[in-house]
């Protein structure tokens, strides 16, 4: 037995991995989310802001990191949506003007009745410099934004117009998939300028940010799993989004998850099992 | 055949069983679209003035509302070949990347190539349009830009001399491709090596070294409001600062590591496998997500699958 397992092929494993994840998502398998802590003060950073507060929205992130984050940038943008507040978005990755544009497609499709643009929201897009932008865009906007993304003067634009800098945001809403990002706005503005902040990111760069809470950032989703319960905590508060699928996106994934988190704690198992019954063999021998 | 071949083989006949049957049980694969118009409101068209115009943009169209009751497609709804010809690239690609786990094949490389050489040219058009276009040009030229690709410029809008500085670095950047002279491209290099050190050497003193410090000073014993003691709180601001001082010795090599110092070290081994542990632990969880994202377009966006629920 423990030879045929040495010698598996491991085509059968990603087969196995393959339905463990097609399975639970065809049956449309989900379990309630309990949000913790650090969601409901993610949560919490939004919602308590008073209605028409400014919020910066910086969303770096591209196609490769998509299925990661998307379902957090939806919940952040439909949450701030709900809440009325002013959205300024912004990119430092030159692959998320699309992903800048899927955001604003929700603004304009779900919330089209309250959401103008150039009067609730504006898009910035992105402009090279890497963190050299937040340098800039923290003392004054307009040296490096004299324009929208359609090359619109800021100054034409009524939400822009009075727009010296990012200091004049309530809270910066960051979902980030690398570098740049949430460290560099954490480095280069909410830490030093002491600006709100709160960030989702990829489950591989979580554990280098949760230093920075709660003092430098006000929170941290981390992953698929933060953005279920962030999800969850959405539809708590406001009954009316569990009409709408496209909200428990990153909660239908978390049936795929659990099952092929299973999987994987059951193969690690397995494979100690067979490492130390050869080892014993070995020793026997 | 070799056995790889022979899996290829099943792969790629199983594949197309399914997607016959697929196809003559229904539809799939297509994308639907409908028109819609983007204007502002007329008091911000006002303000924005005639530079500019209403313009209409391709709205995808949910595929339980393609057709009406009878059957018969919507008034307003159309089929969109483009965005259906990028549906089938977009599923044919992931196939192509997802056909590695069987072994490196041709297939693989071909979508590796494409994904490569379309995310290079996509950065740089995007870069050359924001960077240059708007920002060097649009500053150093504006009634130039203003007359030819960036209507938006305002008149009061003048040249502003100061961003010859960066046009003469670039071109001096550039210069690296020409046949002679290739060491004046390490001016501007130096320039922009130094400024960036200097820069992020601020913040990360700033932002990671002060703050982080302030951040572990923290009481080991917390008092909650009514005056007794948070157990919770305080084991938590004391593992804080147990796993920072052990992390910290472990990493002081100036005295060997033992008694009490090779002690605190070994707790410190710990602290960094268990903070390994979790950071491989949400790595996975990063990569199911990105593979469930694929399998839901693959299902519901491509094939078009009966949704749960």
């Amino acid at each position: 037995m423990g030879d045929f397992f040495t010698n598996l092929d491991r085509r059968w494993i990603f087969l196995g991995m393959g339905i463990v994840v097609a399975l639970p998502m065809l049956l449309g398998l989900s379990f309630p989310e309990e949000p913790s802590d650090m969601v409901r003060d993610v949560f919490a950073a939004v919602d308590t802001l008073p209605e028409g507060s400014n919020i910066l929205m910086a969303y770096d992130y591209d196609p490769a990191t998509k299925g990661e984050l998307e379902p957090m940038a939806a919940a952040f943008t439909r949450h701030c949506a709900k809440k009325k507040h002013k959205l300024y978005f912004i990119t430092l990755w030159p692959a998320a003007v699309p992903m800048l544009r899927q955001n604003i497609d929700i603004l304009e499709s779900e919330f089209g009745d309250d959401y103008t643009y150039g009067e609730n929201y504006v898009n910035l897009g992105f402009r090279p410099g890497n963190e050299g932008v937040i340098k800039v865009v923290v003392t004054d906007l307009k040296e490096l934004y004299g324009n929208d993304v359609n090359g619109q003067d800021l100054q034409k634009i009524p939400m822009t117009r009075n727009l010296k800098n990012i200091q004049q945001m309530d809270l910066i809403v960051n979902v980030s998939a690398g570098t740049p990002g949430a460290k560099e706005w954490v480095q280069y503005a909410a830490s030093k300028y002491e600006i709100k902040m709160v960030a989702g990111v990829t489950g591989v760069g979580a554990p280098a940010l949760y230093p920075y809470v709660p003092a430098q950032l006000t929170g941290l989703l981390g992953a698929i799993k933060a953005a279920a319960e962030y999800e969850q905590t959405l539809i708590d508060a406001y009954p009316e989004f569990a009409e709408n699928p496209a909200t428990n996106e990153a909660l239908r994934r978390m049936g795929p998850q659990l099952i092929a988190h299973i999987y994987i704690v059951a193969l690690i198992i397995l494979g100690n099992c067979i490492y130390f019954t050869d080892k014993r063999r070995g020793a026997a021998r | 055949m070799n056995r790889n071949q022979n899996v290829t083989l099943i792969v790629v006949i199983v594949a197309g069983v399914f997607l016959a049957i697929r196809a003559a049980t229904g539809e799939f694969g297509k994308v639907y679209t409908r028109t819609e118009t983007v204007e502002f409101t007329p008091e911000v068209q006002e303000q924005v003035g005639d530079s500019v115009k209403p313009w209409t943009i391709e709205k995808p169209v949910d595929r339980a509302e393609i057709r009406d009751a009878q059957g018969q497609l919507r008034a307003d709804v159309h089929l969109n070949i483009q965005r259906t010809l990028g549906l089938w690239l977009a599923a044919l690609g992931t196939l192509c990347i997802l056909s590695f786990l069987i072994g490196d094949n041709v297939f693989y490389k071909l979508a590796e190539a494409v994904v490569v050489g379309a995310s290079a040219a996509y950065a740089m058009i995007v870069g050359f349009w924001t960077g240059i276009v708007q920002n060097l040009f649009g500053k150093l030229m504006p009634g130039v830009m203003r007359e030819t690709v960036l209507p938006g410029i305002p008149e009061s809008n003048t040249a502003e001399y100061v961003y010859i500085i960066p046009l003469i670095f670039s071109v001096m950047m550039l210069w690296r491709l020409a046949p002679v002279g290739g060491w004046i491209s390490r001016w501007p290099l130096a320039f922009f090596i130094g400024a960036t050190a200097g820069i992020r050497l601020v913040e990360y003193l700033d932002a990671d070294f002060v703050q982080q410090i302030a951040a572990t000073i923290i009481p080991l014993i917390v008092v909650a409001a009514d005056g007794s003691i948070d157990y919770a709180a305080s084991l938590k601001n004391s593992l804080i600062v147990v796993s920072v001082l052990s992390c910290l010795v472990y990493f002081f090599f100036s005295f060997e590591h033992r008694g009490v110092m090779g002690v605190t070290a070994r707790v410190g081994i710990w602290v960094l496998m268990i903070t390994f542990g979790a950071g491989f632990g949400m790595t996975v969880m990063g990569r199911i997500a990105l593979i469930s994202d694929r399998f839901n377009f693959l299902f519901y966006e491509w094939l078009w699958l009966p949704k749960p629920g």
